[in-house]
This record gives structure tokens, sequence and C-alpha cells, in this order.
């Protein structure tokens, strides 16, 4: 069976810098994987790199058909849904109209917005009791939280996480996780970008190590044994 | 005790935020009826100042939707009032047009420009997007001054009759002021309702993260386009309504300095809020005249009440209740 997303060849810069070089990589059908590297080895990149949101070079294509290369309507009309890095919540807006602005391009169905609605309540309880507060007055686990249910009220086919536990509290970033694991085994593919490899690791399935805007290796995260191993894929 | 009454006061204010109104605003508001009805009674100067207050309101109005929601900068609307004021202008004054068509060519004129000059010119952003949107204002502005044979240069135009259509022309001067007072009031309140839309969300969402919204499938260039459209048809329905309430033009009217006492209103009045355009565009007419006691000193006092609302309210008189509510409250013995 094609895998559901695959990616040839991809390339994207930012003026005349290369910052992602040649990437191939793919992700199956219910499968999360992750992302991993350092600080500037371009997973931020790759993710906009598969929106469009920068301008690229390569194939993506999303169940066979190809995704529009620089134009993130599209990508996200065929599914593609990205959570950003540093959450881009709109703050001046309520919880609520943030959670409206995801399902954007229901236009108007009424019915299937109350179900995806009530799911995201569901699933983040807290942003219930927060509906009509200013979302830029949230803490910042539950700015993440919004940032999630806003991606999933937009019913991703597939969701793209950048760096969700970013200067959250490890307690804040395990219920996180946790919540991406459910959403994971209800059968939503998800690609996890993650600077904190053991985090990542413990809930993917498979993994790539990003090193200077390429993919320097693919990993089975259950042959990872120790700290010491993952230092060495980081390393060499 | 007074600071407890103005906590308790700011804090039902906030309760009562978004349903009818703050009290605090509710005073402010109050003073504004109040200043109207007077206007509408004693006739006279304080009534021109009125009139030019509500042509400004419905502008602004514009220009918050631009700036306010989209978050975007424009220097040049003033190039749409004056392609809507001088197409008014020149279709009535020298071809003998009703006024209320030659307002309607007038704005669909500046709704052509808009959608002509907004196309490529919002592909900038930031500065570069500010200083275009100036030069598209200093290029109306020559315009206006050098094609003399229809705008009649410095001189200006002269004679405009005023708005209507046949025996419905709105003559007395009263009624030009009641009839302005309505269309601003409507312009705001289809503003509210365009930012309680999907449109008017999509609008701030554009001003929180151009790439955010693109990643949510807000198509970031028609909707930027569209505030830039809609605000012109703001900038152009005051252009008209300006020209036949005071019956003359000239280049000066729409030129740079309509620009600054725009923004000027937006900041004070407080921007990105419903109730800001219409109580910027209040303070900001009726201050020069309050101080007019002052002599020499005028203009030194109106910059330094200026100066001070921006210091003590940063987010504009429509901000008062929140900064009212954030006051230190003394706690109960």
């Amino acid at each position: 069976m094609a895998p559901m997303l695959e990616v040839e060849r991809l390339s994207a810069w930012y003026g005349h810098v290369e910052a992602l070089r040649l990437v191939d990589m793919h992700v199956d059908d219910g499968e999360l994987v992750a992302v991993l590297g350092p600080n500037g080895a371009g997973k931020s990149t790759l993710m906009r790199a598969l929106l469009g949101l920068v301008p690229t070079q390569g194939r993506v294509r999303f169940r066979g058909a190809d995704v529009p290369r620089r134009n993130p309507v599209a990508a996200a009309a065929c599914g593609l849904v990205l959570v950003p890095e540093g959450r881009g919540i709109f703050g001046p807006m309520t919880v609520a109209e943030n959670l409206e602005l995801g399902a954007y391009l229901l236009k108007g169905n009424r019915a299937e917005f109350a179900r995806r609605h009530d799911r995201v309540l569901a699933l983040f309880p807290r942003l219930k009791e927060r509906l009509s507060q200013a979302s830029g007055s949230l803490s910042g686990g539950e700015q993440q939280m919004l940032a999630i249910g806003r991606a999933l009220m937009a019913e991703p086919k597939i969701l793209l996480l950048d760096e969700p536990s970013l200067g959250l509290a490890p307690r804040v970033v395990e219920e996180i996780l946790e919540k991406l694991g459910e959403l994971n085994r209800n059968g939503l593919p998800i690609v996890l970008v993650e600077q904190k490899a053991p985090l990542a690791l413990k809930l993917a399935r498979r993994a790539y190590l990003m090193s200077v805007g390429s993919i320097a290796a693919e990993i089975d995260p259950r042959t990872v044994k120790s700290h010491d191993e993952l230092a060495h894929f980081y390393l060499g | 005790m007074m600071n407890s009454l103005i906590s308790i006061w700011a804090k039902r204010g906030s309760i009562w935020a978004g349903r009818c109104g703050d009290p605090a605003l509710l005073a402010v508001w109050s003073v504004a009826a109040a200043l109207v009805i007077c206007a509408l009674i004693r006739g006279g100067y304080l009534m021109t100042v009125m009139q030019i207050a509500a042509i400004y309101t419905i502008f602004v109005t514009g220009l918050n939707v631009f700036m306010g929601y989209a978050g975007q900068v424009s220097f040049g609307h003033s190039a749409f009032a004056a392609v809507s004021g001088y197409a008014s202008a020149v279709l009535t004054a020298t071809y003998g047009w009703e006024p209320l068509p030659a307002a309607a060519l007038g704005l669909a004129g500046a709704l052509a420009c808009a959608l002509i000059i907004g196309y490529p010119t919002l592909r900038l952003r930031g500065h570069y997007l500010a200083m275009a949107t100036l030069a598209i204002g200093l290029i109306a502005y020559d315009v206006a001054v050098e094609w003399e044979p229809v705008t009649q240069g410095y001189m200006g135009i002269s004679g405009i009759p005023p708005l209507g259509i046949g025996r419905f022309t709105v003559t007395s001067d009263r009624g030009v002021l009641v009839l302005l007072i309505i269309i601003a009031a409507l312009g705001v309140l289809a503003a509210v309702g365009i930012r309680r839309s999907r449109l008017g969300r999509a609008f701030v969402a554009i001003a929180g993260s151009e790439n955010a919204a693109r990643a949510l499938g807000i198509d970031v260039a028609h909707y930027k386009l569209s505030a830039f459209v809609i605000s012109a048809f703001y900038a152009g329905l005051a252009g008209s309504l300006f020209v036949h309430a005071v019956g003359f033009v000239s280049p000066e009217v729409f030129g740079l300095h309509m620009v600054v006492l725009a923004f000027t209103m937006l900041y004070i009045g407080g921007i990105g809020t419903f109730a800001g355009p219409a109580l910027g565009a209040l303070i900001v007419t009726l201050l020069p005249e309050t101080f007019r006691t002052f002599n020499e000193y005028q203009d030194l006092a109106y910059g330094a009440v200026l100066i001070l609302i921006l210091i003590y309210a940063p987010g504009g008189i429509a901000s008062l209740p929140k900064l009212l509510s954030s006051l230190p409250r003394r706690k109960p013995l």
C-alpha cells in the first residue's frame, strides 16, 4: 500500500539560503512520525515546506495526489493541518473565535461544526471553561491545547505539530503528549517535530533525524535503548 | 471610597462589555449625545463641527477595518475620499447631475481605484506598504492640484449642491447633521457586523499571523484586498458626503492633513475597537474648539491633551473600562 504522505527531494529556500535540502520521507496511514534534530536542523522549515508556506522544489504527495506548491490554502483543503511553532493562536480573539477559525473551510455547515466543536471540547475540557476568554490571556499549556483544538476543528487528515512542548512545564507537556497519543490511537496520522527527543520517541512509531537541512537518519524508536545511543545518532 | 466606587463601576462594566456597552463608555456616549442635541438646538458653528466629526467617523471606521481589524497600514485612504469627493463635485457642480447618482458614481470610482491599486500594493508589508500608500495619497493630491480644467486646482470647486435627489434634498443644517449621524451610525454598525462575521475573523487572523491564517486555509491576499476595498468604500462615502455637506472642495481637504487627523482619531479613540473611530473623531474634532480661549497656546494645549490620552490610555478612549478595571482596588477592612 502506498504511503499516505510522500515527500520526494523537497528543498526550500529563505531568499538565497537553502534551508532544506532534498528531503525524502513518508508517513503511513495512522502513523505517528517524529522529526528530531537540534536547533537550526530545518525541522520547522520542513513543516512550512510541506504546507507550501515557503518557496520549495520537489514533490509532496498526499494519498497519491500532488499537493500544490506555494498554495497553503489548497494544502489545508487537502487535509494537511499545521500547529505552528509558538502556537500561532490569535491573541485578541476569544477561545470560541479561534476554534471557529479552525473550521474556516467548513463554510456554514452548522451540524458538522457542532460535532467537531463538541469533540474538541471533550478532548480539552479546560477550553470549555474559557470559551469567552481572550486567548492571549490563557496559560501556555492552555494556548497549546487551543492551537491543537483549532487544528482539529479543521478535521485534519494528517496533523503536523511543530514543537508542541516549547516553553511548557513538564507536567503540561506530558498531558498534551498523552492527548496526541490518544488522537493517534484513534487513527489520526501525526508528524511531530520535537527537540526533546526522548518525549517524542515514547510516542512515535518511526523517527527522522534531521541535520543541517536534510534527513540524516531514519530511526526505529524501539531500537534506541539509552540516552547515549540517542546522543550517538545526534553526534555521530 | 472613590477608588472602590470606580472599581465597582469598572467591574460592572466588564460584565456589561459586549452586551449593552460599558458604563465608562456610556458616560462618554452620553456626553456625545448631549453635544449632538446641543448642536441641533443651538445650531451655528458647533453644528458644522459635529457634521465634520460625523464625516470623519465614517472615514476612520473604514480605516479601522483595514488597520484595526486586518492589521495593515495605509496613509493613502485620503485618495479614495478624493476620487469620490471630486467625482461628486464635478458631476453635480459642472455637469448638473443630481447629487445621489453623482455620489454613487464617485463611490464606484473609488472602489475601482482601490481594486486596481490594492492588487499590486498589498503584496507589500509593514513600512513598505505604508510608503506605497503614502505615495498614492500624494499622487491623488497632485492630480487634484494639476488637473485644473476639471478640478480647478487650488481654487477648488464651489456651489456643490446638498445631498439628496429631486425634492428629497436635505437643505437645512440640522437635516444634514441628522442625515450624517444616521449614515455614520449605520457605518459603525456595519463595521461591527463585519468584525463579528467570518470575514472579520479572517481579518483579525491575518493581523495576528499571516502564516497561521494561511495554514487554516484563509486566502490572505484575497482578504487583505477585501479589507482594503471595504475601507476604501468608507473613505469614498466620507469624501462624497463631505463635498455635499460643505458645498466646496479643494485639494487641501484631502491632503496629508486629512491622513494625520484620521490616524490621530483612530489611535485616540482606540484602534481595533468598535467605538474608537466615533469617539476619536468626536474628541479630535472638538478639542481644538474647546481650547479656542487659550489663544496662542491653543495648539500647545491640544497637543498636550492628545499626548496625555495616549500615555494614560494607550488603547484609546474606548479602552477606558479595561483601564479602570485594572486600577488597584482597596481591600475591604
